[in-house]
């Protein structure tokens, strides 16, 4: 009889344990999607801002043809990436060019003065600092994930509803947008 | 990070049963001095009143209070479009649960503040002046601390802590007036009667307590608050990841002689930087509620490497020159490396008055719904909002405008 009630309550635990187990895993990956969608909305503001700054900077910058080409390509391709990693790669192309941008727009003062492309430009800084920021704590989210799949015990879990891992979102070439290069070449 | 906030919370614990602790022992005593038998209960149940009555009124309706007293107008994005995205951005950055409200004080001294019991609930208000001589990396900073005060749960602790103190002090007061008015015959009269001995030496106990339990209460208190500062601006970097940004902004704050008129002594411990000038104390270091700004720049400036709390707690070492431990560990255990963005701003340039005195008065109009018009001679013609014509001419070279409404 005791046997019985010993065995009962041994299952009763490991039930149990699956079940929270299974719990937080879904709590976890609905952080990381939740915390996508974060990113997801800037980046999508960003594609939408862009025409509009081409549109105002075209009439000032006659000579910068190429880089305008370069941000409506990547731009486009941005918007056609779809999965995580795809997506990073393409934003972080999308980022240096309008880095170069940045750069450039030192050489027109009419344009600095312009209030319609102040207003842009601080929506597009301030665009790109949350996707920053929220990249940190997607980043985070995904790694927690990703730890409790790969650790034991709730791997078997993971394992037995097939709870995959998540990307990363990785912007590659950070050092080189903190830093954009200046190619003096093109101007003398 | 909740581990902070759970730490934080403990320590605040240990501050409220203290305080709470010395309220009632003042009650006890006070009761005691009067009527010896049984009058301690009745000084308990009268100060838990006081404290009860004060303490409804700021979780209800505290930070209204709080806005209108300072001045403060809640505004539309319109009225100023970065510092709602700068506010955005640091509510991102932060994990804020939601959008804090956002109010702008018609004042020309630059400073700010954060209030919210919940981080549901929070509001954030910066004065005209601030807006005018910060650029968008410095109002960041700020905002970083104030939302990190909000996120640690700061404001409720200043506002509980601060309405505990404010009990011990105001039962005190009540009680050493007493002395002087009227109630100082009814003593004596009991005295004569019953045994005055015992009478008196509680009488003794109850003065001294009056006189020195506002004083410790108040040193517990501003010790824990400047601690919070350190540690908000701890936090300030880690949202920003970028020192510079709140260190040249500390700075700017700082290096101004124009005084916060509508902050008092109950509001100042909110603000970023205390808005009441220290008059030449020497103990200010012990009483005062906020750091020295100058150091806190300086920690800001030695932090290297990286923009965790523990690299915080580094440069907080280096610069005092021990080890004082300001960050919980749970805190410190996180060695995350999150990189600084490199200074890219141009280098503080302070004192540019005029133009600092122009932007502050534009943002108060736009504030009070002015619009403006830049004319093309070079004028910006301010219009009120109750002005009703639709044309205007330019007072200086005659072009006439369309007033859009």
């Amino acid at each position: 009889m005791t046997g019985v009630i010993i065995l009962l309550v041994v299952i009763a635990v490991v039930v149990l344990f699956v079940i929270s187990m299974y719990n937080s895993l879904i709590q976890l990956r609905n952080r990381v999607k939740n915390a996508w969608s974060q990113i997801d909305v800037q980046l999508k503001r960003r594609h939408d801002l862009i025409p509009n700054l081409i549109e105002t900077v075209k009439g000032y910058m006659k000579h910068e043809r190429e880089i305008m080409e370069n941000i409506t390509k990547y731009r486009s391709q941005a918007m056609d990436a779809k999965t995580v990693g795809e997506k990073a790669q393409a934003e972080g192309l999308l980022s240096g060019a309008l880095g170069q941008l940045r750069v450039q727009v030192e050489n027109y003062p009419d344009l600095k003065a312009n209030q319609n492309f102040l207003a842009l430009q601080e929506e597009l800084t301030s665009t790109e600092n949350k996707i920053s920021f929220s990249r940190q704590s997607y980043n985070d989210q995904v790694l927690f994930y990703n730890n409790k799949i790969q650790m034991f015990p709730s791997n078997i879990i993971a394992g037995m509803f097939k709870f995959t891992e998540e990307e990363f979102f990785e912007v590659e070439d950070e050092k080189e947008r903190a830093v954009p290069k200046v190619d003096f070449s093109a101007q003398s | 990070m909740w581990e902070l906030i759970q730490s934080n919370k403990r320590k605040s614990l240990v501050l409220f049963i203290s305080l709470g602790f010395t309220l009632l022992l003042l009650g006890y005593f006070f009761g005691s001095a009067y009527y010896p038998d049984g009058g301690g209960y009745f000084g308990i149940f009268f100060a838990l009143i006081i404290w009860g009555i004060l303490s409804l009124i700021s979780y209800f309706s505290g930070s209204k209070i709080l806005l209108a007293v300072s001045g403060a107008k809640e505004v539309t994005q319109e009225v100023h479009p970065q510092l709602f995205n700068v506010v955005e951005e640091m509510k991102i950055s932060a994990g804020l649960p939601k959008m804090p409200k956002i109010f702008i004080i018609n004042e020309a001294a630059p400073n700010a503040f954060a209030t919210g019991i919940k981080p549901e609930e929070s509001a954030v208000a910066v004065t005209a002046g601030l807006l005018a001589r910060l650029n968008r990396d410095e109002l960041q900073g700020v905002i970083a601390h104030e939302v990190s005060h909000i996120v640690n749960r700061d404001v409720l602790f200043i506002t509980f802590a601060g309405i505990m103190l404010g009990s011990i002090v105001l039962i005190s007061e009540i009680f050493l007036r007493s002395l002087w008015f009227g109630g100082g015959g009814r003593y004596s009269s009991r005295s004569s009667k019953s045994s005055g001995q015992g009478q008196m030496i509680i009488m003794i106990i109850a003065i001294a307590f009056a006189i020195l339990a506002p004083i410790l209460a108040q040193l517990l208190y501003f010790a824990i608050s400047r601690k919070r500062e350190y540690l908000a601006d701890a936090s300030a970097v880690r949202y920003t990841r970028y020192p510079e940004g709140l260190a040249s902004a500390l700075e700017k704050i700082s290096d101004t002689s124009i005084d916060l008129k509508s902050a008092n002594k109950v509001t100042a411990p909110m603000y970023i930087v205390n808005p009441l000038k220290p008059k030449g104390r020497k103990l200010s270091d012990l009483t005062s509620t906020h750091p020295p700004i100058s150091e806190r720049v300086r920690i800001l400036r030695s932090i290297s490497g990286g923009a965790n709390y523990i690299d915080y707690q580094n440069a907080f070492n280096k610069v005092k020159h021990g080890k004082v431990p300001l960050i919980p560990n749970s805190g410190l255990a996180d060695k995350t490396p999150i990189g600084i963005k490199e200074i890219t701003a141009a280098p503080v340039t302070l004192g540019i008055v005029k133009q600092t005195k122009r932007d502050t008065g534009d943002i108060m109009m736009k504030v009070n719904n002015y619009s403006f018009i830049d004319c093309k001679c070079g004028l910006k013609i301010k219009i009120p909002p109750d002005f009703k014509q639709r044309k205007l001419l330019c007072p200086r070279c005659g072009r006439k405008h369309l007033v859009q409404k």
